[in-house]
């Protein structure tokens, strides 16, 4: 360990800064009474959030974007548990190819994904809307959900799984009864982050949405227009609260359990 | 033996390993390998009308992209973007993720959770958040303005390059932030002491010793930053202008309003090419860059 540093430090703390303070300003121009969002602030109002609840674009939007996150998560993450079991359990042939294939998505610019599944989505004759934009977040969340799985079953004592095995239990009995309460945090974890990659995605949901849109393509349309800022930064703010409680507790749980062993977060392709 | 299937399948690793991976790789060819490969032969096709398109094989879209200097440039400026917020971000998360590991003893849970945190906060509303920042109106030209220090806004904040390499660097920093420190958290602080207690100096330590044991680090986020913002929509359209734009709104214009869907596809897949040429040489370059070092 190195001694003291204030140099860096004060260097470490105005980078954090450069990352927090950009996204604080939403809520703060959110209780602004003014219509631009400059200084100096007129004065305190919240008008803005009675706005933007009094939208029933915006309640359909939050309503497409929850079924839509709802079944992304459930979906990638029972897919992404397989596959992880599968990686942190066994060696085997084409090991390396498989993690490489499940891992592309991230490989590939998103703006990619969305119109080669535009494509084969009008060249099938299938209407746009929420059902391929459903398909698009299970394909991207999938990768994410996988490495936090994997690193929450990596280091299981699968001995556990073989005991109950030889005192009678079949695989199913083992696996909700052993198994799955000990990934319990890792599942939860996954479910929840998908949950908010999903929520917040917003390139496949550009190219796919044909008119039912999500909550980011609620956003999308209405800043365009000046006087419809104030009530997104309402949104903005929301949103931004909403997401980093979820995220926190997901960090949480993923770490339940874990002691020191993970000090990662979130993702590290290159392991 | 009943059913001597059912018990080779229980002894086999590998026909369990696949059961277990089927899903994910029914997933992976369904909806990215499949797409991508129809994606492929449309950029072979040509748009004859509004709606129809003539199914015969041509490359004629790839001349057509190549002719037309206006996606040659976007291209190019696609690249020098992302290559420029690719720079800029490792140099100024590198120290960053250095003071986390080799600095900080207690709560480096905490660091991390805090580090983290903005990258899962929406993209769109952070990107919006810069429009508030460098807009005509917004949060500094309206600050200088107030002071006194101006009388006009400065245009050129807004809708330009600068605006979006500016952008991009703050939306993707979280990216490279996890790869750097991970890859420097490994570092055996032994073998830096050593490195000093045989007299070298604190320059040729990081040098000889801190930077090439980081590379893994580097080169993910190397990897994990250039291939999304090399193809980011959102950015340029929201602060780009005209001068900022990039191929990903020609791409979308394509898909939109011109409604050339095979010259879209063509460009789509000349972005793809670009991804996995650059993925290759940086790949490459490491693996020679390492093997010299050891």
């Amino acid at each position: 360990m190195e001694q003291k540093n204030n140099a860096l430090l004060i260097y470490t703390l105005l980078y954090f800064a450069f990352l927090y303070v950009p996204v604080l300003f939403l809520p703060l121009f959110s209780f602004n009474d003014g219509n631009y969002m400059s200084f100096p602030l007129t004065g305190f109002t919240t008008e803005h959030y009675e706005e933007m609840w009094s939208k029933s674009n915006l309640h359909n939007a939050l309503w497409a974007s929850i079924k839509v996150g709802v079944v992304a998560s459930i979906v990638s993450t029972t897919i992404a548990l397989f596959a992880a079991k599968a990686f942190a359990r066994y060696k085997f042939r084409g090991q390396n190819i498989s993690y490489g294939a499940i891992m592309m998505p991230f490989l590939i610019p998103e703006i990619i994904l969305a119109v080669s599944l535009l494509i084969i989505w009008l060249a099938l004759g299938f209407k746009l809307g929420l059902v391929p934009v459903t398909l698009g977040h299970i394909l991207f969340c999938t990768p994410f959900a996988m490495l936090i799985l994997i690193a929450r079953i990596e280091g299981f004592d699968f001995s556990l799984e073989e005991a109950s095995r030889d005192l009678g239990e079949n695989a199913w009995g083992t696996f909700f009864r052993v198994s799955l309460p000990l990934y319990l945090p890792g599942i939860i974890a996954s479910l929840l982050l998908s949950f908010i990659i999903s929520f917040d995605e917003f390139v496949l949901a550009f190219f796919l949405t044909g008119s039912d849109a999500t909550l980011p393509m609620y956003m999308w349309a209405q800043m365009r227009f000046v006087q419809k800022l104030p009530h997104v930064l309402a949104l903005g703010a929301v949103i931004i609260v909403f997401t980093t409680l979820i995220v926190l507790l997901a960090f949480w749980l993923r770490n339940l359990g874990q002691g020191k062993k993970k000090a990662e977060f979130g993702i590290n392709i290159h392991e | 033996m009943l059913n001597p299937l059912k018990s080779i399948y229980a002894k086999s690793e590998p026909a369990r390993a696949y059961s277990l991976l089927s899903p994910a790789l029914i997933l992976v060819t369904l909806v990215m390998l499949i797409p991508l490969t129809l994606m492929l032969s449309f950029s072979f096709f040509t748009q004859t009308s509004f709606t129809e398109i003539d199914y015969s094989f041509t490359v004629q879209r790839y001349i057509d992209f190549f002719q037309k200097n206006l996606l040659v440039s976007l291209l190019i400026k696609s690249i020098k973007i992302s290559f420029l917020v690719t720079l800029i971000t490792l140099l100024t998360a590198y120290p960053v993720c250095y003071y986390i590991a080799f600095y900080v003893k207690k709560n480096k849970m905490l660091w991390l959770v805090l580090l983290t945190l903005p990258f899962w906060t929406s993209y769109l509303l952070r990107v919006f958040s810069w429009k508030i920042i460098l807009g005509t109106k917004g949060v500094i030209n309206s600050s200088l303005i107030n002071v006194g220090l101006l009388n006009e806004p400065l245009t050129f904040l807004m809708y330009s390059e600068t605006a979006v390499i500016i952008t991009l660097t703050h939306a993707w920093a979280a990216f490279a932030l996890l790869p750097l420190y991970v890859s420097l958290d490994k570092i055996d602080f032994s073998l830096i002491e050593a490195g000093r207690d045989l007299g070298l100096s604190r320059f040729e330590v990081f040098w000889k010793i801190t930077l090439p044991l980081s590379l893994p680090g580097i080169i993910g986020a190397i990897l994990i930053i250039f291939i999304p913002t090399v193809g980011d929509y959102v950015t340029p359209a929201l602060l780009g202008g005209t001068d900022g734009r990039m191929l990903s709104n020609m791409i979308q214009g394509y898909f939109g309003k011109i409604n050339n869907i095979p010259l879209g596809a063509a460009s789509a897949t000349i972005m793809l090419f670009t991804v996995a040429i650059v993925t290759m040489a940086v790949s490459y370059s490491t693996k020679k860059l390492s093997q010299r070092m050891s």
